[in-house]
């Protein structure tokens, strides 16, 4: 067997394999390394000094706070918007054939291929033209245009795997319509939403170019990193942000990678 | 006395293709009915017009008397067995059998105490907290009999529950199922494609052909007297004889069926008397174990005979005659 992975690599292979791995990581270890850099101005290398007082001044700027829960809210929201419609979406294409099915299909998915600026440029004048002012929930609705996809992507993946006859099953016991939903469609669906949930929360939390057309005054926390990188004060407070923001969400990612990784024996086993 | 499951002119169209076509059907309480038909000719969408996953177009079904249109199948006591088992994966087999009472709202020690029994009643005891996906095909369709069952439903409907099965399996649970039908007194409708199995099974057998019912009966008025060349033909495949052919033997113009064990088949050089025989030449035979099937060919007409095994049989290509009992040639109803 040449696949079992009993047989070594070539040597040369292993190598491609480490830089391969070192080009996408040691960047981000730099972010890391500015953290700790003494020098505010600008990054030099070799950091010329090391010093932890940027969590202090990061702490105690009320910019980054605003602009963290900005887009923890509107990340949320969005998300939360994204799980309702994307799922009841996804069952009722995946679930009975209309006429125009596949058109629905294709523009439901249609805003996460379109270039971000087409997205950013026809909501803005969407909302101008309909004489709606900037605000949270503009940002919101910009967000949620490609949030919907990334959990209807999910959910029609995994409906399309469950058995169709498990539903009438459910009926068929005596469930109606709430009690099949809750019983046994939420727990078959449960992780793909949740797998789909958390990326479109972090679409829609590191997302720039919709947002800078559909935000008014508020900056969401990617817009307040490039602002702050044109500005020479205090540079290394982004990367404290930067790092920390990293930190804490590889923590739910890496829990959603192990809630799914076995989610094969949750749908489709029945058959 | 009202019918478990009455049909009147009950009609179910998707579009122009009249899956259901009027029709009227009375099964009795307590019986096994069998629901025989190729794929495509409507007994599934009928199984499914009595559990409410469909409602007729037109016409009128009624359940022990109530009238069934309009109700879904969560209000219905009637209970499926689906051909996939559909069993809920992110359950056990307890909640799995538990589930009709669950959403009824039977409190868990007791939901749970009648699901034991019911797996016992399939014989899987013990089996409550396995996940589906770690029980073997039979064993899973106990379990969605057991599921179905332990509502007490007054008519309990099977999808092609064998269907999946390996033979020897299926034999047993053919047995299974029908004294769990005798023990239990609950009305079955079983719904396959494979005639021994109705045949074998059920005290009376619907046979259906593009929506309509050819012939309701017990296994034996199918089997022995088939009104249509299509029962004829579809039920143990008979030969169907052409009403000339029958003309010769009857004396009267209809079609006729013969049963392909009814025949005999000797050697044309013993001489058997003219016009008693049909002279006939091997086309082939085909061994089937306690049996040995002949391809005959009559003049044009091909017909088939089953002999026993360990008759000695003439070569292939040889010229034979058949012959017949008179009373073994069933005259259809169907117009010639």
């Amino acid at each position: 067997m040449r696949s079992d992975g009993s047989q070594s690599a070539p040597i040369g292979l292993k190598i491609a394999a480490a830089c391969g791995l070192l080009f996408l990581h040691l960047p981000i270890l730099l972010i890391f390394v500015y953290a700790f850099t003494t020098e505010e101005k600008s990054f030099v290398w070799p950091p010329p000094g090391l010093t932890t007082q940027w969590f202090a001044v990061t702490w105690n700027r009320p910019d980054v706070w605003q602009a963290l829960s900005l887009s923890v809210r509107v990340a949320a929201i969005s998300t939360a918007i994204a799980l309702i419609l994307g799922t009841l979406c996804s069952a009722a294409v995946s679930r009975t054939r209309f006429f125009g099915r596949e058109t629905i299909s294709l523009l439901v998915i249609l805003p996460i291929a379109l270039p971000g600026i087409i997205t950013g440029i026809a909501l803005r004048s969407a909302f101008s033209l309909a004489d709606i002012p900037f605000s949270f929930w503009t940002i919101v609705l910009g967000h949620a245009t490609f949030c919907v996809v990334v959990v209807y992507n999910n959910a029609v993946a995994r409906f399309r795997r469950t058995s169709g006859s498990m539903i009438e099953a459910s009926m068929d016991l005596g469930a109606d319509g709430f009690q099949t939903f809750r019983h046994v469609v939420l727990p078959n669906i449960a992780t793909a939403l949740l797998a789909g949930g958390m990326l479109a929360f972090a679409l829609s939390f590191d997302e720039v170019i919709v947002t800078t057309f559909t935000a008014g005054q508020q900056q969401t926390l990617p817009i307040w990193m490039l602002e702050e990188l044109i500005r020479p004060r205090q540079r290394p407070v982004t990367n404290v942000v930067a790092m920390v923001v990293m930190l804490v969400t590889l923590l739910p990612i890496l829990a959603a990678y192990y809630l799914t990784r076995d989610g094969d024996q949750i749908a489709g086993s029945g058959k | 006395m009202t019918s478990a499951v009455s049909f009147q002119k009950a009609s179910r169209h998707f579009g122009s293709v009249r899956a259901v076509d009027a029709v009227d059907l009375d099964i009795v309480p307590g019986e096994f009915f069998a629901m025989l038909g190729p794929s495509g000719s409507g007994k599934t969408t009928c199984l499914r017009l009595i559990a409410g996953f469909e409602q007729p177009t037109s016409g009128s079904i009624s359940i022990f008397g109530e009238r069934a249109e309009g109700v879904p199948p969560y209000r219905r006591n009637v209970n499926t067995v689906f051909q996939d088992y559909a069993l809920f994966p992110h359950l056990n087999v307890l909640d799995n059998v538990a589930y009709g009472l669950m959403v009824k709202g039977v409190g868990k020690a007791q939901r749970h105490k009648a699901a034991e029994e019911a797996l016992s009643l399939v014989r899987l005891p013990g089996y409550g907290a396995r996940r589906p996906g770690q029980l073997s095909g039979g064993q899973r369709q106990r379990v969605a009999l057991a599921r179905a069952l332990v509502n007490q439903p007054k008519v309990l409907l099977l999808d092609e529950p064998l269907g999946a099965l390996d033979l020897k399996l299926r034999e047993n649970m053919q047995e299974e199922l029908k004294s769990l039908q005798k023990a239990l007194g609950i009305t079955f409708v079983f719904v396959t494609h494979d005639q021994g199995e109705a045949l074998s099974m059920a005290d009376r057998v619907a046979v259906f052909n593009d929506g309509k019912i050819m012939q309701v009966g017990t296994p034996e008025d199918i089997y022995q007297r088939p009104k249509t060349r299509f029962v004829a033909d579809f039920v143990g495949s008979s030969n169907v004889l052409p009403p000339d052919f029958v003309q010769r033997y009857s004396g009267q113009h209809r079609w006729g069926s013969l049963r392909p064990e009814s025949i005999r088949v000797g050697r044309a050089a013993k001489g058997v008397a003219s016009g008693e025989g049909v002279s006939a030449r091997l086309v082939s035979t085909n061994y089937l174990g306690a049996t040995t099937k002949l391809a005959l060919d009559a003049d044009g007409l091909r017909l088939h005979a089953i002999v026993p095994a360990g008759t000695a049989l003439p070569t292939e290509g040889e010229a034979v005659v058949l012959t017949f009992n008179r009373e073994h040639l069933h005259l259809m109803d169907e117009p010639a």
